[in-house]
């Protein structure tokens, strides 16, 4: 039976020397859990079933950076790794497939430019294109502004704080876009898109758990998986998503930077919760 | 000398890297070098993306592949490669290598597809490329389409997505697996080193 998987991201700060990386902000000062393939290799170790890196500068000059990056991790880790961050072409791509990547993570870039999910689908395969969504509830709170928002082809849901609807944002939720993040998603899948990793921008750094009417508003409206991310501070999260919608993944950061769990405590008490894991490794 | 044919599909990093932690002579052979199928105790051959993709890029191959078949060199097919050895596919309109009577079919909406992550094996029958791994065991799996051969008897192990499919099938010297031994952590490693064993005779 396939199991739900577990999946730490792994930020990564390439502006340091081989890069680092990002536990959290401490004191207004950036504070680090270590060197990327070390802390990959830890993980793997544990019980992590696939792995996230994300360049959070997505700045194209480091871009060799992050190849080293992974290149190191790929010698010695044999799960599967995304990298996201600052792709933007077909050629960014392949050289992170060709450092040892088994799938990019295309965001802002794909929201510039359709096209550019259907041709990494094309050119590397569905199974290696993941297109992130940073979606932010945008909360309509009269009458009025609910009729205002279905005239705009929004789609309303109704979550426990009132309705909204989900706007995408970019360039790492600095900016936002106006497309609708259901909308969005239905399109990256029929672009050929294998896999939505989902973050709410609302939860993001929060540990107050994950959205899950956002979640399931995106599982039910697509056929692919979903990793629900954005939130996680407690094991107990991961244990909701998974029992309140269809994800078929949950990312989280610093619950196992700050080493408050170890990938193999989280899937212990998910298996003891009635939730199918990997844990003979 | 086990060779990893690299027909320019897909990266072998993983694939070299992981062959080499449990053997000490892995080698990618590409176009230019087809001949070296020829010394090689054991052959890989990987695949990812598209089926028609995969037997256009391939097709420089094929002859010598077949050749060594014939001749009793253990073969491996990964994913899509594993997908070649059999006669056509769903996914497109040229021929497979026909190692393997049977088709590569869609997987049903009725799951979600890609079929993608871990999911353990229901052993059908004994073979070396499986030993030491049980049921209880996960292995990586990424894929929309899945063979069907026409001997169910090829069928070594079975995963459960929905239906029951083949995850590993055995013809002789000829083996496939759907997942992907090189990002299954320390089972995909050991399948590796089971098909060293293999290729060494043992």
């Amino acid at each position: 039976m396939l199991t739900k998987r577990i999946i730490p991201c792994l930020d990564c700060d390439l502006a340091v020397s081989d890069g680092r990386v990002v536990k959290g902000i401490e004191f207004k000062q950036i504070t680090y859990a270590g060197i990327p393939w070390e802390l990959a290799a830890a993980y793997d170790e544990q019980g992590a079933d696939e792995l996230v890196f994300l360049d959070i500068t997505a700045s194209h000059e480091r871009r060799e950076t992050m190849a080293h990056v992974i290149e190191k991790t790929a010698s010695n880790v044999f799960i599967p790794l995304t990298v996201g961050g600052g792709i933007r072409s077909v050629d960014d791509a392949r050289r992170m497939f060709n450092a040892g990547a088994d799938k990019v993570s295309i965001n802002t870039a794909a929201l510039q430019n359709h096209e550019l999910v259907n041709e990494i689908a094309r050119v590397f395969g569905s199974q290696a294109c993941v297109v992130a969504i940073d979606a932010k509830r945008m909360y309509v709170l009269t009458e009025e502004e609910a009729n205002k928002a279905v005239d705009e082809g929004r789609e309303l849901i109704k979550t426990k704080e009132g309705k909204c609807w989900f706007e995408c944002s970019f360039f790492g939720g600095r900016k936002f876009t106006g497309v609708d993040a259901l909308q969005w998603a239905k399109e990256v899948a029929e672009r050929g898109a294998g896999e939505i990793l989902l973050t709410s921008m609302d939860r993001d750094g929060t540990k107050d758990g994950f959205d899950l009417e956002l979640t399931e508003a995106v599982c039910d409206r697509v056929n692919i998986p979903v990793i629900a991310s954005g939130g996680c501070g407690l094991p107990v999260h991961m244990k909701e998503v998974f029992e309140a919608t269809e994800a078929s993944a949950a990312l989280a950061a610093s619950i196992f930077h700050y080493k408050e769990y170890t990938v193999r405590e989280v899937k212990r008490y998910l298996r003891e919760n009635g939730v199918h894991v990997r844990l003979n490794l | 000398m086990i060779a990893i044919v690299d027909y320019g599909i897909g990266n072998l990093f993983s694939i070299y890297n992981g062959l080499k932690r449990v053997y000490d002579h892995p080698k990618l052979v590409t176009t230019d070098a087809i001949a070296e199928l020829n010394d090689a105790k054991g052959i890989i051959v990987p695949g990812v993306g598209a089926f028609d993709d995969c037997v256009r890029s391939f097709r420089p191959f094929s002859a010598a592949l077949i050749k060594r078949v014939e001749s009793g060199v253990p073969v491996l097919g990964i994913c899509v490669g594993m997908q070649l050895l059999f006669d056509e596919s769903e996914e497109g309109s040229e021929t497979g290598l026909g190692l393997i009577p049977g088709k590569v079919v869609r997987l049903p909406e009725d799951e979600r597809v890609p079929h993608m992550g871990w999911n353990n094996l229901h052993l059908q029958k004994q073979s070396a490329l499986l030993d030491g791994i049980t049921g209880d065991d996960y292995f990586y799996f990424v894929h929309s389409y899945y063979c069907v051969p026409q001997d169910a008897e090829r069928i070594v192990a079975s995963v459960e997505y929905g239906r029951q499919l083949a995850a590993v099938v055995q013809r002789k010297n000829l083996y496939g697996v759907q997942f992907h031994p090189e990002k299954s952590s320390k089972r995909g490693l050991q399948i590796l080193q089971n098909f060293a064993g293999i290729c060494n005779g043992k």
